[in-house]
């Protein structure tokens, strides 16, 4: 399958997800975004980190770039995009997913595990997760605080495209496992068509049982098969 | 502009100290060279101070590739890779601007590193706050902490470990010390010595600015009631200029066009361009006129002494400014050749087709000032503390009140606001003895930890300087790691204060002591003199940053307990010493008497013997203990692992609380397997080791006889209670 991840400047997981896509033998690519062409992707990862340092509004100027008029294309006519924290935040401001990701409740950087709830695996990114199943990933934001209008969150609610929220360890979802003030702790969403996901937690950082865990591994796979 | 004294003075020159310059220029110098003497001749820059005694220090052992002097430390772990690592200082601006201050202390540090040809894989952090009742703590940690993270993050490495404390006595002048620690390739390491005349100096990064202009001469001298008003010599960071310019140096660092390369940190283009041509034997020629300036009508003063953020020096090789140009304008930087190197051993500068300042190299580094100051030794309290003498508690309440205290509470609030996990490598993160962090797609890792210990080095200098290196070399131990070597910030107060003197003097003996003693060597570092306000010297707080090996990925070890019912052993003697522990300091607090002893022999034979244990796979959790003794090491291995403990009070002990708090050295706790306990306990006794077997693990209760019990949980509560309670937070 090949891949491509897209690097802005300020881009800084961009290395990570490469890394974990190759060891699970993905054909990537990285592509810079000053490009005006996409190599042949099956699947586009939107990285995160700062891309062009946050300026203006997370993403805001990395949705307006050359490369970005190709994603929009390709993600149009079905190809597979995931956007990972910066990379959620960008494709919000690019359009193709709705909401909006505000400042963290906390007002402050927050990093750490989580807990996530696999709400929903009907979709090619979380078929090989089992519903309802609790994984730790590690979030780094500051602006993951999901929000939308109530006829949009009812359309996600109601169409499946929620596939994981922040809970507890036992899998209860509260607002003291929400980390950030998420709308019903939502940590991901998906487009009507579920092939565009975007999140905030990072799972190329959970792919290694010697560094952490490897909960984000059947993300890839799923993927993959 | 005619050179008054007020002038002089306003440079932060003594009148002995301008005689000397126009002895070495044989004349008068105008103001703008006047300025760069005050740049180069500054504390922070020359090491005037500290230079007769840091050359005590051990620099070499087998692994060392570059010792002090170049932007950053150097060490081989083998397979090709080396580790450049280095701390530094940001103290003074962080106390003024603390977002800006601490920030650009991160920015600077990871320079230092990339400069070397080293892609950063981590940051520390050292921060030391006054006590929190101090009205101005709480603003100060908040900008602090957002600003290292603010920078760390976004330029996307991982700060993996640090320390927070506090202590009234950095009221009126905080510490923020940042580490960095980079991976390199052994055969490209990159230096400052420029090499060759006639070649091209190239100045690339962020455009100059009027900020941080005197920002090193403010970090040379004392704060008083108007250091406020010196916010606008605080630099100002942008992490993201600076992820630009990393990936550019880096990229450009695979090609053979570099000669030599240096950050422009302290001192900005003036120490940098010195130094590059000091180093080599040359001279530099600049054309100001060509500077990037980010405001209209800077004059050569500005541009010379200007910290602005984010830039570079480069000399490159004949021919090879194309392909470097093409680089930097990939990555939107400026890049722009100002001069050359001559062969005159001369600094010339040229504004408006004039030579503005003319000053022989040497000048102002080899014969910049060298102070032999008077130094006292400390006289000793040597009055042994009692414990029966003084007001009696119940050792559970002082127990609680230890682990909800500021300094040992957990620090989750700090570290969550930084990004622990971005590269994918971070094995340990902060909380454990040492962080671990892979080197990338290989099977091995290096453990760093930061340490400090001032209340020791107040009342012992000597003794605290063995006992700071041997506590990191010992955090580097717990997890697995062989140490190789350290890098130091020296946080003093006054050097013309001979009793300040005195503890720098003796701290360095004992650093120099430990570090020979444990092969430990220091391989780069930084000094901060004038710590104080009004007379008011901070605690010597040396800070020690430590780097060691992890070969086998396999075989790494951390504080967490493993498993319900293994046996919990102390290795190393417990004696009880109470004196500068934090029991007596925040219970009682006694802030007189002597630190623990230091027994070298006893740290190297009982660390070596846990490296053997980890090695063999018989233990399954290692914790050292430091500060707050073995009940707050215990807690420490509880609460992270959600593990509880049943143990007895030994029968020959003289005191419960001199045995669970005293803060002897070179001990370990260690949890092993009910299965492998004899094999253990022989690998002991055959190398002569003391060891107490003092209980078990066991469900949910910390529980010490019928002194003490509680639930893991609640524990973990009053652990966490501290720090959300000051920022007013709920959960």
């Amino acid at each position: 399958m090949n891949s491509s991840v897209i690097v802005f400047p300020g881009s800084n997981c961009d290395r990570d997800v490469a890394t974990a896509l190759t060891n699970l033998q993905f054909k990537n690519k990285m592509v810079w975004h000053k490009d005006s062409e996409l190599p042949k992707s099956d699947l586009i990862v939107i990285p995160g980190g700062f891309s062009y340092g946050d300026y203006l509004r997370s993403g805001a100027i990395a949705a307006k770039s050359n490369i970005l008029k190709e994603v929009i294309k390709a993600a149009n006519s079905g190809c597979l995009v995931l956007g990972i924290c910066n990379g959620f935040q960008i494709l919000i401001e690019t359009g193709l997913l709705q909401g909006a990701l505000l400042r963290n409740k906390s007002l402050k950087f927050v990093s750490k595990d989580i807990n996530l709830k696999i709400i929903n695996n009907e979709n090619k990114f979380c078929k090989n997760y089992k519903k309802n199943s609790v994984i730790s990933l590690n979030i780094a934001h500051n602006e993951g605080n999901y929000f939308t209008q109530k006829d949009h969150l009812k359309e996600l609610e109601d169409n499946n495209l929620i596939p994981f929220k922040y809970c507890d360890i036992e899998g209860s979802i509260n607002e003291s496992s929400n980390p950030n003030g998420s709308l019903n702790n939502i940590a991901g969403i998906l487009n009507n068509n579920k092939n565009i996901l975007g999140m905030m937690p990072h799972p190329e950082r959970m792919v290694n049982n010697l560094i952490s865990n490897s909960n984000g591994i059947e993300l890839f796979t799923s993927i993959l098969s | 502009m005619k050179i008054t004294k007020e002038i002089i003075d306003l440079h932060g020159l003594k009148s002995e100290e301008y005689s000397k310059i126009k002895l070495l220029m044989n004349r008068e110098p105008n103001y703008l060279e006047l300025g760069i003497f005050s740049a180069m001749w500054n504390e922070h820059c020359s090491y005037k101070s500290s230079k007769i005694h840091l050359k005590k220090l051990p620099i070499k052992n087998k692994n060392v590739i570059q010792g002090p002097g170049e932007n950053a430390g150097v060490i081989d772990i083998g397979d090709g890779d080396a580790i450049v690592f280095k701390i530094e200082s940001h103290n003074h601006p962080s106390f003024i601007e603390p977002y800006q201050g601490s920030a650009t202390g991160v920015g600077g540090i990871l320079r230092d590193v990339f400069t070397m040809g080293a892609r950063p894989i981590a940051l520390l952090n050292s921060i030391h706050f006054g006590d929190p009742s101090n009205k101005k703590t709480k603003n100060l940690l908040n900008g602090v902490v957002s600003g290292i993270g603010g920078y760390g993050n976004c330029i996307g490495i991982p700060t993996v470990a640090g320390e927070t404390k506090f202590n009234s006595t950095y009221n009126e002048n905080i510490l923020v010390n940042a580490m960095a620690v980079g991976l390199a390739n052994k055969k490209k390491i990159f230096y400052s010595k420029a090499k060759g005349i006639n070649k091209p100096v190239v100045y690339v990064g962020s455009k100059t600015g009027r900020d941080g202009i005197h920002g090193a001469s403010m970090a040379s001298a004392e704060f008083d009631e108007n250091s406020e008003d010196k916010k606008p010599t605080v630099q100002v960071g942008d992490p993201f200029t600076e992820k630009l310019l990393m990936e550019a140096c880096l990229e450009l660092m695979k090609k053979d066009s570099i000669i030599s390369i240096q950050d422009m940190g302290a001192a900005g283009l003036t120490s940098s361009s010195v130094e590059m041509a000091y180093k080599g034997g040359l001279g530099i020629e600049l054309d100001l006129d060509k500077i990037p300036c980010r405001e209209e009508n800077m004059s050569p003063y500005e541009m010379m002494l200007s910290e602005s953020q984010e830039r570079m020096l480069i000399i490159l090789e004949d021919g090879k400014e194309n392909e470097a140009r093409q680089i930097f304008k990939k990555w939107d930087l400026d890049f722009v050749v100002i001069g050359k190197t001559t062969d005159t051993k001369n600094l010339s500068l040229k504004f408006k087709n004039e030579v503005v300042a003319s000053i022989p190299i040497e000048a102002l580094s080899s014969k910049a000032p060298l102070y032999d100051r008077k130094w006292v030794k400390k006289k000793l309290d040597k009055k042994k503390i009692n414990i029966k003498e003084h007001k009696k508690i119940k050792f559970d309440k002082a127990f609680f009140e230890l682990i909800s205290s500021p300094n040992h509470s957990n620090k989750k609030w700090v570290t969550e606001q930084y990004d622990q996990m971005v590269m994918g490598d971070t094995i340990e993160r902060s909380g454990a003895d040492a962080a671990i962090v892979k080197i990338h797609q290989k099977d091995k890792a290096i453990a760093i930890t930061v340490d400090s210990s001032a209340n020791y080095c107040k009342s012992h200098p000597l003794s605290g300087g063995k006992q700071i290196v041997c506590e990191s070399w010992r955090n580097l131990v717990s997890v697995g790691a062989k140490p190789i070597a350290i890098t130091n910030c020296l946080n003093f107060g006054n050097p013309e204060n001979p009793e300040i003197m005195g503890q720098f003097a003796e701290n360095i003996l004992g650093i120099k002591e430990a570090c020979e003693f444990l092969d430990y060597p220091v391989v780069s570092g930084n000094v901060s003199f004038y710590n104080g306000t009004n007379n008011n010297n901070i605690y010597p707080t040396p800070v020690i940053g430590g780097v060691g090996l992890i070969k086998n990925l396999n075989k790494t070890q951390n504080h967490k307990f493993k498993k319900i019912d293994s046996q919990i052993m102390i290795i190393g003697k417990t004696f009880g010493h109470l004196g500068q522990s934090a029991f007596i300091n925040e219970l009682y607090d006694i802030h007189d008497g002597m630190p623990p002893e230091i027994n070298l022999l006893n740290e190297k034979n009982n660390g070596e013997m846990i490296l053997k244990l980890i090695e063999s796979e018989n233990i399954n959790s290692v914790h050292d203990i430091s500060s707050g003794g073995i009940i707050l090491a215990l807690a420490e291995m509880s609460i992270s692992s959600q593990i509880g403990i049943k143990i007895q009070k030994p029968k020959k002990m003289s005191n419960i609380f001199e045995y669970f708090f005293g803060e002897d050295q070179g001990r370990y706790l260690i949890e092993v397997d009910k299965n492998n306990l004899p094999k253990v306990e022989r690998k002991l006794k055959e190398n002569d080791i003391y060891f107490e077997n003092i209980g078990i693990t066991q469900k949910e209760y910390f529980e010490l006889d019928k002194d003490l019990k509680i639930k893991v949980k609640e524990l973990y509560e009053l652990n966490n209670r501290w720090y959300n309670k000051f920022n007013g937070l709920n959960n």
